[in-house]
Formats: structure tokens, C-alpha cells, sequence
């Protein structure tokens, strides 16, 4: 029982808890807070893994613009505690009934995987570093890479489109 | 092994310790600084009734903000109100943990860094911070439930996330130049190779007014456009809560710069000279260095203010197209031009 | 070490904070009153909801700085190998940036990153 075990279990701990906060919060903008101590905990496993690039990005585009793009629709849309909608029971049982079958599918997969079994790199692994992440990506996986700039020029257009859908730009302007 | 364990403990908790206070009081005698510079810029004197040039002011407002009574408005949702200005100050101390103030100390027969952690991502660090660090101001101007607050925290956190842009785009070009994340590595490069300012001017443009927007500061301070907003998204603030929220912006600007200096203009190091060559002990050449780099912070604060008070406020559109479609294409520029250089030199 | 003393300087901070918000709360003495706790516009007591509903714009802005920034995430493993890569790798980089300049061109022709 080290010091990173003792990392691991809390950390652990902390995404889980705060994870179940996320769906357990009356508040939106608790959800959106409780999910952004699920991201810093899940990047306190990325540094474990001696990934620290990964961490800091997972912190830089999740916790520092995700987030702050939900904050924005929740503001935007005015959601708090007074003008939560009464949700349909039949849609809770079949949200609850989907994430079950997506938890058995999960279990399932992961039962007969080779990763069982073999312990992680802690401290150890190489790849999670910038320099062999920067070789990796620009040598190997150059395809993918730029298959991804069509993803994301897909991504602003849809933005675009949705956000100028309104002909009259002067309305709705506070 | 204990032992070594035990004063590596006390040494980064002594050097946090030291740094959070550092922050704190250059953030007060910013506060004091500030007005000074105002007046001297309009031909005032400025304060100077509480001690010897007023000296004592920060404190007097120091102990004002403490001792001030706290109103929480009734309609706010509370929690979120109180979580705003920490959230705020947590993510203005944050910032300094990876800046190396200087060469290491020799104390006790061994050497202690001036740097709380040299990790290998030191600049990912910093600019993750910054990008924490709007909400802040988004949470407290929305649980301030004020029509003021909230428009100015929606404008803040826009603008906020817009510069960020252009800032990590101009940070690329310095890495292009490096090759290494890390802080220290960073400054020990300007000191063999000369000063990243002389490499990269467009790049410390870019990156000096996109500092200025994520400070908030003039021109870039519509999140507290008084004139329009009333005060700002921290209106409803009272008390050290609203203390919290000035203390991060003085926080935050001594620390951009303190970062500039580190990437631009050399940190610790002294331009011309070789002070390694001097003969005086390790430990004079680290404070040496430490007051180097506070000097060149300090001027860039000062520039800050010097900002403030000559400019005025921009308006939403122009600062929204001065960061896209100027900012962001030259920091492009800037970076591809550098990388084209350096693969054309390596040849 | 350098992660273990980042926790404890996040540790330092959040307890700075929690500490002098506390005293600050211990040794004020505040009265309660119902038209302190109003939200403060201009003097006369405020109309409608507060939480107004704002320009769509801020959060378009919002919504395109995203995409920009998982960009500027791939350029960093780049920008610390540009020497070993080379040329082939700062092709495939202006490949990529034309690809989201095409993006960028639409955004701006719709008015996008316009102020309206």
C-alpha cells in the first residue's frame, strides 16, 4: 500500500462520487461542477499513468471549454431548480432500463478482454508523453489526423448553421 | 531517506507558503500602485494620508473589505454565490506553481529550487489554468441573480475564451523555438540562445494583448464596464468575497507578468552580462536573479496600469473582431512562418 | 514530486480561500433585512426575472472557440518535434489549417463572428 495506491482508491473514489452527483444534483449548474471534479479526477489517473500531456488536455478542452460551453446553455436557457420540467416516468424507466443494458454490454466486453489481469504502467508508461505522442501522430496516424479537420469543419458548419438559424438577427438580443 | 523525504516536505511547503503570501501582498501594493499611477498619470497626488506616502493605504483597505458587513442577496443561490470569488482566487494563486523564480538556493548543504514543480508540461499548465479560470466569473455573475451581473459574466467568459485562442497560438511559436514544455528549460534556452523577444516579437504581441484580455484589464475590461453595467459582474459582491475577486485581478496581472518575463524576456537572467562569472556565492546570485525577474514583472504591471489610464474601452465588436480576425490569423502566421524558418536553418 | 506539490499548493489555495471567507464570516456581525437582500440595479426595485435570457452570439463564440481549441491541442505534440518530423509534417499542418480556414471563411461569410 504505497503512496500511488492510496492516489488511485481516492481518486477513484472522487470520480465516482462526484460522477454520481452529476445525475443525483437538483441544480444544473451543480451537475456542470460536480463533472468538472469528475474531469480533475480522471486526470489525476492520467498523471498516475505518467501521462501528463493527456491530463492537462483533458483539463484544457473538457474542464476549460466543454464545460464552459454547458454553463453557457444553461444560462442561456435559464434551467434551475423552479423550472425543472416534470419529466415523464415511462422516459426515467427507459433511461434507467438503457444505461443498465449499457453497463451489461460494458461488463461483457471488458470480462474477456486481454487488459485483465495485466497490472498498468504506473509511473512507468512512455507513450502518454508529448514528444512520443507528437512522433506517433505525425508519422503513423497522419491520416486520421487530418480526417479529423473535415470532423471538426463538419462541427462548425453545424454550429454555424444552428446558431444563424434565426433570419432576423436583432431578435432575441439582451 | 525519511529524513530527505521529510525536508523536501518542508522546503515546497515553506516555498508555497512563500509565494502564496508573495502574491498576496504585491497584489495589495498593486491595489496602492494602481492609484498612484493613476494620478500621476492625470496630475493628482494620489493617496497619502494613511502613513509615510500613504504607504499604509493597502492596508487600511485590506482591513475595510474584512471588516465589512456581507449581504447575500435572498434570491441568489447561495452556495454558488460564496464559490464564485474562491474559485476566482484559487485559480489566480494557482497559476505561479510551475514559474521558476530563479536559480536554485543553496541551503544546508544541498540545493533547493526556487520553483514549487518542474513538471514536463509547465506551459500546458499554465495555459489550463487560464482557461480555468472563467468561472470565476461566470459563476459568481450568475448566482449573483442581478440582469447586470449575469450580462457581464456572459461577456466576460466570451471574451475570456476567445483570447485564450490566440494566446496558446502564440505560445506554439515559442515552443516551436524550444521544443520543451517545461519552465526552466524555457528560460535556460534565452539564457544560452538570447532572449525569445528578439525570435519572436509578433509572438509576444499577440501574447501580451491577449494577457491583458484575460486579466479583464483596460481595454479589454467590459466585464466591468461601469458605465453600462453598473459595476460589473461582481455587484452584488460585498465584503472580503468582493475583496476576493479584486485581489485575483492583481493576482492574475502580476503573475501574466511574471509569465511574460519568463517567456519572452529571460526570467531570472540579467541581458549582458555573465553573472555566473562574478565569484559571489549561489545564494546571492539567486536573490540577484529573484529581484530581476520581480523587476521585469513589475514594469509589466506598470505598463498594465500605464494601459488603463491612457486607453479607452473597446467596444463589444471590436473586441471580438480584434480577436478573431486579427489576432487569431497573425498568431497563424507567426507560427508557420517560425516553423518554416526553423526547418529552412536545421537544413 | 512535482504532481505531489501541485496538490498541495491546490490544497493551499482552496484552504486560503475557505479560511479568510470564514473569518471574514465569524467576526462580521450582519443584520438581516429583507430589502438588503434585493438585487441592486439602480435604486428603484428590480422588474421581471433576473435571469434574462442573452444574445445567442456569446455563446456561438463560445461554441467555435471549442473547435479551435481541440485544434490547438493536436498542434502541441507537433510544435515539440517540428525538428525531427520536418517539412512533410508542416505540409500536413497547412493541409489541416486549409481545411478549417474553408470552415472559418463559411462561418465569417454566414456572419457568424459578427456582432450583431
Amino acid at each position: 500500500m504505497n503512496i500511488t495506491h492510496v492516489l488511485f482508491w481516492f481518486l477513484s473514489v472522487l470520480a465516482l462520487f462526484s460522477a454520481l452527483m452529476v445525475i443525483t444534483s437538483r441544480n444544473p449548474v451543480h451537475s456542470v461542477l460536480w463533472l468538472i471534479v469528475t474531469f480533475f479526477a480522471i486526470s489525476g489517473h492520467y498523471i498516475l499513468l505518467n501521462a501528463q500531456f493527456l491530463a492537462i488536455v483533458n483539463i484544457i478542452v473538457y474542464a476549460g471549454a466543454i464545460m464552459v460551453l454547458f454553463l453557457f446553455v444553461i444560462m442561456l436557457m435559464n434551467l434551475n431548480k423552479s423550472t425543472e420540467p416534470k419529466k415523464n416516468r415511462w422516459l426515467q424507466w427507459a433511461g434507467a432500463i438503457a444505461g443498465l443494458c449499457l453497463l451489461l454490454v460494458l461488463v461483457a466486453a471488458l470480462k474477456d478482454t486481454e487488459i485483465k489481469g495485466q497490472a498498468a504502467q504506473v509511473n512507468e508508461g512512455e507513450i502518454g508523453l508529448i514528444k512520443n505522442l507528437g512522433k506517433e501522430l505525425f508519422s503513423t496516424y497522419v491520416v486520421p489526423f487530418e480526417i479529423s479537420s473535415i470532423l471538426f469543419l463538419s462541427a462548425m458548419v453545424g454550429a454555424v448553421v444552428i446558431g444563424k438559424a434565426s433570419p432576423n438577427p436583432s431578435e432575441g438580443r439582451a | 531517506m525519511l529524513l530527505t523525504i521529510f525536508w523536501l516536505v518542508i522546503e515546497k511547503l515553506l516555498l508555497i507558503g512563500l509565494i502564496v503570501s508573495l502574491s498576496m501582498v504585491v497584489a495589495m501594493y498593486a491595489t496602492y500602485a494602481e492609484r498612484k499611477v493613476a494620478a500621476f498619470l492625470q496630475d493628482r497626488i494620489g493617496p497619502n494620508r494613511a502613513g509615510i506616502f500613504g504607504l499604509l493605504q493597502p492596508l487600511a483597505d485590506g482591513g475595510k473589505l474584512f471588516f465589512k458587513e456581507e449581504i447575500i442577496p435572498l434570491a441568489s443561490s447561495k452556495f454558488l454565490f460564496i464559490l464564485g470569488p474562491c474559485l476566482a482566487m484559487i485559480t489566480a494563486l494557482l497559476t505561479s506553481a510551475v514559474i521558476p523564480w530563479s536559480t536554485p538556493l543553496h541551503l544546508f548543504g544541498q540545493d533547493v529550487p526556487l520553483q514549487v514543480a518542474d513538471i514536463n508540461i509547465g506551459i500546458l499548465f499554465i495555459f489550463g489554468v487560464v482557461s480555468l479560470g472563467v468561472y470565476g466569473i461566470m459563476i459568481g455573475g450568475w448566482a449573483s441573480n442581478n440582469k447586470f451581473s449575469l450580462l457581464a459574466a456572459v461577456r466576460g467568459a466570451s471574451q475570456m475564451v476567445s483570447y485564450e485562442l490566440p494566446m496558446g497560438l502564440a505560445l506554439l511559436g515559442l515552443l516551436l523555438l524550444v521544443g520543451d514544455l517545461r519552465m526552466s528549460v524555457i528560460v535556460q534556452n534565452q539564457i544560452e540562445h538570447g532572449w525569445h523577444i528578439i525570435y519572436q516579437p509578433l509572438g509576444f504581441i499577440v501574447f501580451f494583448i491577449c494577457a491583458l484580455a484575460e486579466c479583464n484589464r483596460t481595454p479589454f475590461d467590459l466585464a466591468e464596464a461601469e458605465n453600462e453595467l453598473n459595476f460589473g459582474y461582481h455587484q452584488e459582491y460585498s465584503s472580503m468575497k468582493l475583496g476576493f475577486y479584486l485581489f485575483a485581478e492583481y493576482i492574475n496581472m502580476f503573475i501574466s507578468g511574471v509569465v511574460m518575463s519568463c517567456l519572452f524576456f529571460g526570467g531570472y537572467d540579467i541581458p549582458f552580462v555573465n553573472e555566473a562569472s562574478w565569484g559571489i556565492s549561489q545564494n546571492a546570485l539567486a536573490i540577484i536573479g529573484f529581484l530581476v525577474m520581480l523587476t521585469k514583472a513589475f514594469f509589466f504591471v506598470f505598463v498594465f496600469m500605464w494601459i488603463r489610464w491612457t486607453i479607452p474601452r473597446f467596444r463589444y465588436d471590436q473586441l471580438m473582431n480584434l480577436g478573431w480576425k486579427k489576432l487569431v490569423p497573425l498568431a497563424l502566421f507567426n507560427m508557420i512562418v517560425t516553423a518554416a524558418v526553423i526547418l529552412w536553418l536545421k537544413k | 514530486m512535482g504532481a505531489s506539490s501541485l496538490i498541495v499548493l491546490m490544497i493551499a489555495a482552496v484552504a486560503f480561500s475557505g479560511i479568510a471567507i470564514l473569518v471574514s464570516k465569524l467576526i462580521v456581525k450582519a443584520t438581516k433585512n429583507k430589502h438588503k437582500g434585493q438585487p441592486y440595479e439602480c435604486g428603484v426595485p428590480t422588474k421581471g426575472p433576473n435571469w434574462v435570457q442573452f444574445n445567442v452570439g456569446y455563446y456561438l463564440f463560445a461554441l467555435i472557440f471549442l473547435i479551435f481549441d481541440v485544434e490547438l491541442v493536436f498542434l502541441y505534440p507537433w510544435a515539440v518535434v517540428v525538428k525531427k518530423v520536418g517539412w512533410l509534417a508542416l505540409v500536413e499542418i497547412v493541409i489541416f489549417f486549409f481545411i478549417l480556414f474553408m470552415g472559418f471563411l463559411y462561418a465569417h461569410k454566414k456572419g457568424a463572428l459578427k456582432w450583431v
